[in-house]
């Protein structure tokens, strides 16, 4: 069953987790069970904007098993809900609470307006529609495409401009629209919350969360609690991209709920409730303009953007971003503003904003390099820079073109039509296109606890979660290779807020930061052991720290190896029975800091479209990745994969559908909004430069998450222009879009 | 109506709550502020249910209200069979009744008296991995592993009605069961495996 590759002894190339996944073993928030448990379920609302005037809870708290209702007549009084609070900002990013039940304003559709607490799901559920309230509708706005064209509702402008305008007439200009229909993250498991009152100012939390500590916080500030008497548990979490990383109305919900019942409530999310309650991607509207001269050189790029955000809190991501730094350009002007809509509050998303501005920017780039009459790849090598161009300092590492060139060999670029539209075979129009997608690589401060046990077992702790990248396994890799030792000997326990402190999962920057501090965690452990080694072993007595070395399962002198000791006989002989540390990493150092630090990908499809009824199949996909070192091969691999899927659904399906005239989400199903399933997914070949990025940190290990999925939009875009020489900026491309008329059923 | 006082907020929600509570958990003390309308709520169906889990008799009695995923989670601990949607459009929760692969969340289990049920625990009937288990594994065809049992389970089915033929019909088949990770080519190329091995599973 085990394939192991390169060394026996370190290399185990599965999940550590593996095999709980495949059993049913693996725990998921709603599945642990507590005494006395009670189920609670969200009554929502069905208008958009308005008040609550009154409720009838009567029918139902009559119904069966069921033990409260809470709304806003009878919710107490939350600390942290005091509007006038000074610790709570609205901007979300600072923010990461989420209010309710504690006022009778309705803000969007589908918000929970009432909380049903039952012995029983089925007692809960039946009791719903029993719960009468009475509204007053107020005038409300969701249709972004048309509040955007009104200057007024447009708020929040951050604007940025370097150089000027250029004095080189252009030879070829790019000024384009490009629209993204509201995406939802749709992860498999549902957002759950159990929550138990373990003593009068002591809550017991497992939630399902992207950051246990962020969490823990977010509630202790909410609750006015210490943040010692919040314990929050994320053992398994069943895909999140984003959309766990902030507690919503579940979490206060469950602990209020769970207060006033006096036992564990479990609040489970509906399917429908997941397209309304834990945020989305934001709808957009960019504008693009390049200008290049003859050889190609950018002249100048101005990016301009508007995403919306809900009425009652700011979202705001880095969508023009990207403009300002992938490629060499002096003059660049950038734009974006919020739109406030009747919305509940968006969330970041798998490659958030980057994945929306590289849409626009590597979509106006394909188009700018057929009226240049240039290969797009060509063009791009044309404006590669080694130095980032918005703040001046070299990019650590930058490895596009060695991407370009494995992706063009292995998707058979010399084969793309170089007139668009000219490449059919059997009644399908062939296209090949690329994109590139960027993501800053970060390296934050993690604390991880090492435990050596006089058994030779390793037991490592930090309090980040796994959201399914395989963290588990890319940090015992890590202690593995450092420590020299084998996997099965190590264990990396994350998931819980009472471990030493650690990131939230989300922004690529797990491995840098966590395993960064793992490797030092391991290299503190390496160096109590050496001095062990020096005071209890009469043979390395009087030797310096820097002649020994450990490796496996050793501390052995470096100019001879037959002067050992094993780690068990050297505990033994120290009489320890364990090795018990903390350590703190931080985030990057001065010398770290003098680079500015990415993680690329460039994404090659190549697809057919139909050309009697305009269906596009995706053929085959190359994607490609630079992010330093690779640590776990596998499920590296497996996230790049996942990457392209995340990024045929944006690009050919993926669309929030709201009827304006209600403000109602009317696709809330995974039969209304289209993820893609098996039939839709090519034979996908992902690739990495696997080079160490040590300019960037110890381990030489960039994110992946992200660059999977930023840029592939545009890479299908791009090849669907190269099959059939029409160009779609709206996504999701559809028959119609292509303007092929398609039969109503 | 602003029923919060947030004077002193923390020592009110943490230490006034439980009165609170009480008042709330007698519906009379409430019923007599809204008219009932000669309103009279069943009390719960309960029904006799015996099947046999992963090869044990379970013999109980049941909310006749219960689909068999809730019953099997909640009530039976057997969590490794998923929640993803309760509208059969997910396939997280696929099951084999009887040797055919069911989606649990939408079959009632009072529906199922004497039905012989195998979820992704009772797979493997030896201390081993199943075959199907142990390609995942090898494949690493899951990524956040939640569709997974789901997954796992429609492809024995896949592989035992023959729909394993080629990369096609497999991808047919599973269609079925939502990836949200996009682990896709990794569960097919791990359906391939085993289905090429020709080993009864």
């Amino acid at each position: 069953m085990n394939t192991n590759k390169n060394n026996t002894i370190f290399w185990e190339d599965e999940r550590v987790d593996g095999v709980d996944k495949v059993t049913g073993k693996a725990r998921y928030t709603a599945e642990h069970n507590l005494p006395n448990l009670a189920y609670a379920v969200f009554v929502t609302s069905t208008i958009a904007k308005g008040s609550i005037k009154e409720m009838d809870v009567t029918k139902a708290l009559a119904m069966p098993g069921v033990l409260d209702i809470i709304y806003y007549a009878n919710c107490p009084a939350v600390p942290g809900y005091n509007p006038n609070a000074a610790e709570r900002p609205k901007n979300v990013t600072e923010w990461r609470g989420h209010k309710v039940l504690y006022d009778n304003k309705v803000r969007f559709f589908g918000q929970p307006i009432a909380l049903i607490v039952a012995d029983s799901l089925e007692n809960a559920n039946a009791a719903i529609r029993f719960v009468k309230p009475t509204y007053e509708s107020e005038a409300f706005e969701t249709n972004f495409d048309k509040a955007r064209l009104v200057p007024a509702n447009l708020k929040a402008p951050i604007q940025y401009k370097r150089g000027n305008v250029s004095s080189v007439t252009p030879a070829a200009t790019v000024e384009a629209e490009y629209t993204i229909p509201i995406e939802v993250h749709s992860p498999m498991e549902l957002q759950a919350t159990i929550a138990y009152w373990e003593a009068e100012d002591k809550l017991l939390l497992y939630d399902k969360t992207q950051g246990p500590k962020s969490t823990q916080g977010t509630v202790a500030r909410t609750f006015g609690l210490p943040e010692k008497n919040v314990r929050v548990i994320a053992e398994n979490v069943g895909g999140a991209f984003g959309s766990s990383l902030r507690s919503w109305s579940n979490v206060p919900a469950a602990c209020i709920a769970a207060k006033k019942v006096n036992r564990p409530v479990k609040i489970v999310l509906t399917r429908p409730q997941m397209f309304s309650l834990i945020g989305y991607r934001p709808q957009s509207w960019q504008k693009v303009n390049i200008t290049a001269d003859a050889a190609g050189n950018f002249l100048s790029i101005n990016h301009e953007a508007i995403s919306n955000t809900s009425r009652y809190e700011d979202f705001r991501e880095g969508i023009v971003d990207v403009s300002k730094f992938l490629y060499a350009c002096e003059n660049v002007t950038t734009k974006y503003n919020l739109l406030p809509l009747d919305l509940s509050t968006p969330i970041w998303m798998r490659g958030p904003g980057e994945a929306t501005g590289c849409f626009a920017l590597e979509s106006a780039i394909d188009d700018l390099a057929y009226k240049l009459k240039m290969d797009p790849i060509a063009l791009r090598i044309k404006n590669f820079t080694a130095i980032n161009p918005e703040n001046k300092l070299p990019f650590s590492d930058n490895n596009l073109k060695a991407c370009y060139e494995y992706g063009t060999n292995k998707i058979g670029w010399k084969n793309r039509p170089s007139v668009p539209g000219s490449l059919k075979e059997n009644g399908w129009l062939i296209g090949y296109g690329m994109a590139v997608g960027v993501f800053g690589a970060g390296k934050g401060s993690a604390s991880v606890r090492a435990v050596l046990s006089n058994e030779g077992k390793l037991i490592l702790e930090c309090a980040v979660s796994d959201m399914g990248p395989g963290t588990t396994t890319a940090m015992t890799k890590i202690a593995a290779e450092t420590m020299q030792m084998p996997i099965a000997k190590i264990k990396f326990k994350l998931g819980d807020s009472d471990l030493p402190p650690g990131p939230s999962q989300g922004g690529s920057g797990t491995t840098s930061t966590v395993g960064s501090a793992v490797n030092l965690a391991c290299k503190t452990l390496q160096q109590k052991l050496i001095a062990l080694a020096i005071q209890f072993v009469p043979a390395m007595s009087g030797f310096t720290a820097e002649a020994l070395e450990v490796k496996n399962e050793m501390v052995l002198l470096k100019t001879d190896a037959s002067k050992n000791i094993d780690i068990v006989g050297l505990l033994k002989l120290a009489n320890q029975d364990k090795i018990d540390l903390t350590i703190n990493s931080t985030g990057k150092t001065p010398e770290q800091l003098k680079f500015t630090s990415n993680s690329f990908s460039a994404h090659f499809v190549k697809l057919a479209v139909n050309a009697k009824d305009g269906k596009i199949k995706v053929l085959e996909v190359v994607t490609t990745g630079d992010a330093g070192k690779i640590i776990s091969p596998k499920t590296a691999r497996s996230q790049m994969l996942g990457g392209v899927v995340g990024g045929i659904g944006m690009a050919l399906s993926e669309k929030l559908e709201i009827d304006h005239t209600t403000g109602q989400i009317t696709n809330a199903s995974f039969a209304g909004y289209q993820v893609p399933l098996h039939s839709h997914i090519p034979n996908t070949d992902a690739w990495f430069v696997n080079k160490p990025d040590l300019n960037m940190n110890d381990i030489g290990a960039k994110g992946i998450g992200e660059i999977a999925l930023i840029g592939f939009a545009a890479a299908i875009t791009n090849a669907v222009y190269n099959a059939t020489g029409k160009r779609v900026n709206h996504l999701p491309i559809t028959p119609e879009k292509l303007g092929f008329k398609v039969a109503k059923a | 109506m602003t029923p919060c006082n947030y004077n002193d907020a923390r020592r009110g929600f943490l230490k006034k709550t439980a009165a609170v509570a009480a008042l709330y958990l007698t519906p009379s003390l409430v019923a007599k502020t809204f008219a009932m309308d000669g309103f009279v709520p069943k009390p719960i169906a309960k029904e006799k249910l015996s099947v046999t889990i992963n090869g044990k008799l379970v013999q109980m009695e049941i909310d006749a209200r219960i689909t068999i995923l809730n019953l099997l989670r909640e009530e039976l601990a057997y969590t490794g069979t998923k929640k993803g949607c309760e509208m059969g459009q997910c396939g997280a929760c696929t099951i084999h009744i009887n040797g055919k692969r069911t989606k649990s969340c939408m079959q009632l289990a009072v529906a199922y008296q004497n039905t012989k049920i195998i979820t992704i625990e009772g797979l493997s009937t030896t201390e081993q991995l199943h075959p199907m288990q142990a390609a995942f594994l090898k494949h690493d065809a899951f990524q956040c592993g939640y569709c997974t049992s789901g997954q796992i389970m429609s492809a024995v089915s896949c592989v035992r009605e023959g729909q394993a033929k080629s990369r096609d019909s497999i991808k047919a088949y599973m269609d079925t069961n939502i990836c949200r990770c996009g682990a896709y080519q990794n569960i097919v190329d791990a359906i391939q495996e085993v289905a090429k091995t020709g080993i009864k599973i």
